[in-house]
């Protein structure tokens, strides 16, 4: 079966036919040529793919398109403003909150989902709230430093 | 004085990883490739009787299927062990190896046809274990290796017999560590494009070494290798993993040459374990001599390595265990024996601190509960065995820097360690160990006696610098340190450099990322390229200011007489009149390891040589809930001796992302086969840390300025890692009294010990108390 969806997927409002069987995932890196969500496993289990739904983090990757129809969809392609890096992907950019990079865009978006319903969190917090995703590169030491402090960047922006 | 390095930098392609725009493998256009898939054994050793693609062929959709007919030449990333194919021909060795692959127009297709392969194999006795391999009746993996023995290593240095007569306490144990998997972010993938028209072939792939893949398929495909293009996207991490080249790579290949097209390959988590060549189990029983103030006089190590199904890098990983004995103690008297076994389970192979981790972890632990016994701190132990470089140690490894003193102090007092040591709370304590590596094999495993590294620079009308080179960045930071070495040479902005990498058609060859060798090797061919470049832009300005080149200073984009500082030329306008003379400049630099760096005359006396050693000591502090036997790592500290840090923001995350490397592999990590199936083969199985159980780690760098390093440098990413392991058993001894003799120590392992050992414990106390 196919259906019609409303997406709005970083802004823009996209009318589309899915399969039912199609995973987010894959509408948004093979329709939407949005490859920054990275499949890293074979279902629900690194957080690579982690995107924002209605503002609230996502594991693409075992999220069918149609079951969010009418949904507001950001991913990490969306965050940058006028090509200006957001608070954290420029956080995780200059403290190498990145190595390789393939975790990034889902710790980024998972991150960007702590800090919009939690914009000053502990440390407990924002380990709590990338459990999920996996990261093989940094130890995570230098992931939760760039939460902090685009956490305190975007505090002291907005003082 | 330092411009440009020494001071943290972002890596310079960090924001298309953070933007989302840094396209790996899988992210590339593969809109017109047909979807490659692989059949792979169900048995773990067997007698292929039959394959038959006739049904799969035939299903619409369908555009090709190979297996191992398709491709008769060995491939191996060692020249002298080349004993595997692409697809098993006649036997298949392990559960999962390739016997068979399809390309079709899309997943579904593709997976319906792979069931309509028939195929039908005799299994033959499979074993799984060192000891299973190498038992009298064991069922023979291959031909020529009666035993399963792969290769046996025999070194002996100084006079072994002499030293632990010496001693005042000798010492036996047996360790065993377990299998682990590199389990980068990234799964493998290849696309592979052919063009039956000018009969080229070009492949994108996930390599840390595309001058690997490039040799392998023109051999495996039987094609002239200057009709091979290969690329290396961003790369998802490596860790090893990536230094051979994979049978994923090549299928894709005759999959693409037989419909001559396009094909992507994407395997799964799953299908990325099973390719695996990860740090074999390997069971380490070693024995130490040492003097009552610690001093070490003899060692004698005997290590056995479950390596899996093929060769692969075999040799070489029981070569470093031995050879790594050596180089960070004064140990003049050491007898080594080495055994490699093949096994019916995935081949083993490179993976970070290649084939040093579990001896070093034997070594440490060894070290530390010995010093226990003498009544010496561990601390004192290892300072009573330092090394005074510059010096060649008794299997010839050179030393030029050294720098493992500074670091032993450096977290002795950050952790507190001699304030806190032994009065922590009950079930809390602290464990120390040290590590090294190299940095960077000083014999390449093609001798071809070519440089080691070549970098080219471009500057044009623009006024920017291209620097070209060959030199994979797998996350690690090696495009970074390129760039920074241009632009600390030639007194320009970072971003008026630009590094372009990996397309064998652009770039000059490399021998990829791997023993740590970028930083050392092509950050001095990216230097002596820029000096180059240098002395053409000074002669330049010389020629405008009509004096002679040695009064000309560069510094900040500019050009000026030393000492009339008023008339400076920018840069841009002495590019210019550079290239009045020539033209576009091009230039390159290259890097060739010294004579004396290349190791011993011995039989396998190449491996483990190196231009310079990082040094590493880190302390570990844990807390063990006794009656889960969980352990909680609290924290770490961590030196580790780089010789110089380019860019000290990337050595710090080098070395925070091996110690917890390392943490893994202490903690949790460890493949787990049944019946040659394995059932780690996910990420919920396959348990790495998650942010949850990860520690605050503290870095030190400590600075020994190496001779012959770029800017004084050595390696930061592989040295601390084989120190986490034994520093965290140490202190689960220190927290509990118990020793444990196994990796990793999960729980139940944990538990299981300490009950036994408090049974033993009661035992001989209830005895003592019968015999008051």
């Amino acid at each position: 079966m196919k259906r019609i969806v409303n997406l709005n997927v970083n802004g823009r409002q996209v009318e589309d036919v899915v399969a039912d069987s199609l995973l987010l995932v894959d509408y948004l890196r093979d329709r939407q040529g949005l490859t920054g969500a990275k499949k890293g496993c074979d279902g629900g289990e690194c957080g690579a793919c982690t995107v924002l739904v209605d503002g609230r983090p996502r594991l693409a990757c075992i999220t069918l398109a149609a079951s969010v129809d009418g949904a507001k969809i950001e991913t990490i392609e969306g965050q940058a403003k006028n090509g200006r890096l957001s608070a954290l992907q420029r956080a995780f950019h200059e403290n190498l909150g990145t190595q390789c990079g393939f975790c990034t865009p889902g710790m980024i978006m998972a991150a960007e989902g702590l800090l919009k319903s939690n914009s000053d969190p502990t440390e407990d917090q924002i380990k709590t709230a990338l459990g999920g995703n996996l990261c093989r590169c940094t130890g995570y030491v230098k992931i939760i430093r760039s939460v902090q402090l685009a956490a305190r960047a975007t505090a002291e922006a907005t003082q | 004085m330092n411009k440009t390095i020494g001071k943290p930098v972002p890596l310079i392609d960090g924001v298309e990883k953070v933007t989302g725009k840094a396209l790996y493998t899988a992210d590339l256009d593969g809109r017109e490739a047909l979807v490659g898939r692989i059949l792979r054994s169900p048995v773990s050793h067997g007698k292929i009787r039959r394959i038959d693609t006739t049904k799969a062929g035939a299903l619409p959709g369908v555009m090709a299927v190979v297996t191992g007919d398709d491709c008769d030449m060995t491939y191996g990333v060692i020249p002298i062990a080349m004993n595997e194919y692409p697809m098993a021909r006649e036997k298949v060795r392990y559960r999962g190896e390739p016997i068979a692959a399809v390309a079709a127009l899309d997943a579904e297709t593709a997976e319906q046809a792979l069931a309509l392969i028939e195929v039908v194999i005799d299994e033959l006795p499979a074993v799984y274990t060192s000891a299973e391999a190498r038992a009298a009746d064991a069922s023979q993996l291959h031909e020529k290796k009666p035993g399963n023995l792969e290769r046996d290593v025999h070194h002996s240095f100084g006079d072994i017999a002499q030293g632990f007569a010496a001693a005042d306490l000798v010492r036996e144990e047996v360790f065993d560590c377990a299998e682990i998997n590199h389990a980068q972010m990234e799964p493998h993938a290849a696309l592979a494009e052919y063009d039956p028209e000018r009969e080229r072939l070009t492949l994108h792939s996930v390599t840390q070494v595309p001058f690997y893949v490039h040799l392998t398929l023109a051999r495996c495909l039987g094609m002239d290798s200057s009709r091979v293009r290969v690329v290396k996207p961003f790369v998802g991490g490596g860790f090893g993993a990536r230094t051979e080249t994979l049978n994923f790579e090549i299928i894709a290949a005759l999959l693409a040459r037989k419909v001559g097209g396009k094909v992507m390959m994407q395997l799964t988590r799953e299908e990325s374990f099973l390719t695996h060549r990860g740090r074999p189990q390997t069971q380490v029983k070693l024995k130490l001599g040492l003097t009552k103030a610690g001093k070490i006089t003899g060692v004698e190590c005997e290590v056995t390595m479950a390596g899996g199904a093929y060769a692969g890098y075999g040799l070489v990983t029981i070569l470093y265990a031995g050879a790594l004995l050596h180089g960070i103690y004064d140990v003049p008297n050491v007898k080594y024996d080495g055994y490699r076994v093949y096994t019916n389970t995935p081949p083993c192979g490179a993976m970070r601190g290649h084939g040093t981790v579990d001896v070093r972890h034997a070594f440490e632990c060894l070290l530390d509960r010995m010093a226990g016994e003498l009544g010496l701190d561990p601390f004192a132990l290892r300072r009573a065995n330092l090394l005074a470089a510059p010096m060649f140690t008794a299997n010839d490894l050179m030393i030029n820097s050294y720098g493992l003193d500074e670091c032993l102090d450096k977290v002795e007092a950050a952790s507190g360690w001699a304030e806190r040591r032994g009065k922590l709370p009950a079930g809390s304590g602290l464990g120390m160990a040290c590590s090294h590596y190299v940095s960077g094999a000083a014999k390449p495993v093609h001798w071809t006696g070519e440089p080691h590294a070549v970098v080219s620079m471009k500057l044009d009308f623009d006024g920017s610098v291209t620097v070209l080179t060959g030199a994979s960045d797998i996350g690690q930071g090696s495009t970074t340190i390129v760039a920074l070495a241009a632009a600390e040479v030639l007194s320009i902005d970072l971003n008026r450099v630009r590094v372009v990498t990996n397309d064998s058609v652009i770039t000059p060859k490399d021998n990829g990322s791997y023993s740590s060798r970028v930083t050392f090797m092509v950050g001095n061919a990216a230097i002596e390229a820029a000096k180059e470049l240098r002395a053409k832009l000074v002669a330049a300005a010389a020629k405008k200011l009509e004096v002679s080149p040695e009064e000309i200073e560069c510094e900040g984009e500019s050009f000026f007489i030393r000492g009339a500082e008023q008339s400076v030329l920018p840069f841009h306008d002495v590019a210019i009149a550079a290239l009045a003379e020539e033209g576009t400049i091009t230039v390159k630099g290259t890097f060739t390891t010294p004579k004396e760096a290349q190791g011993g005359r011995h039989r396998g006396g190449a491996v483990g040589s190196t231009m310079g050693f990082s040094y590493a000591a880190q302390v570990v502090e844990v807390s063990i809930d006794e009656d889960t036997g969980q352990i909680s790592v609290e924290k770490v500290w961590a030196a580790l001796d780089c010789g110089f840090a380019i860019n000290p923001l990337a050595v710090e995350g080098q070395i925070e992302g091996s110690v917890w490397m390392g943490l893994g592999q202490g903690l949790s990590e460890e493949t787990v086969y049944q019946d040659g199936l394995p059932v780690h083969a996910g990420l919920m199985d396959y348990r790495f840390p998650t942010i949850a159980e990860s520690p605050p780690i503290d870095v030190q760098i400590v600075e020994s300025i190496d001779p012959l390093g770029p800017f004084g440098a050595k390696e930061a990413g592989e040295g601390a890692l084989s120190g986490f392991p034994p520093a965290l058993v140490n202190a689960v001894a220190d927290a509990l009294g118990l020793e444990v003799n196994f990796l990793p120590v999960t729980p139940d392992r944990v538990l299981a010990a300490l009950m036994k050992y408090r049974r033993a414990l009661a035992k001989k106390q209830s005895k003592k108390e019968a015999g008051k």
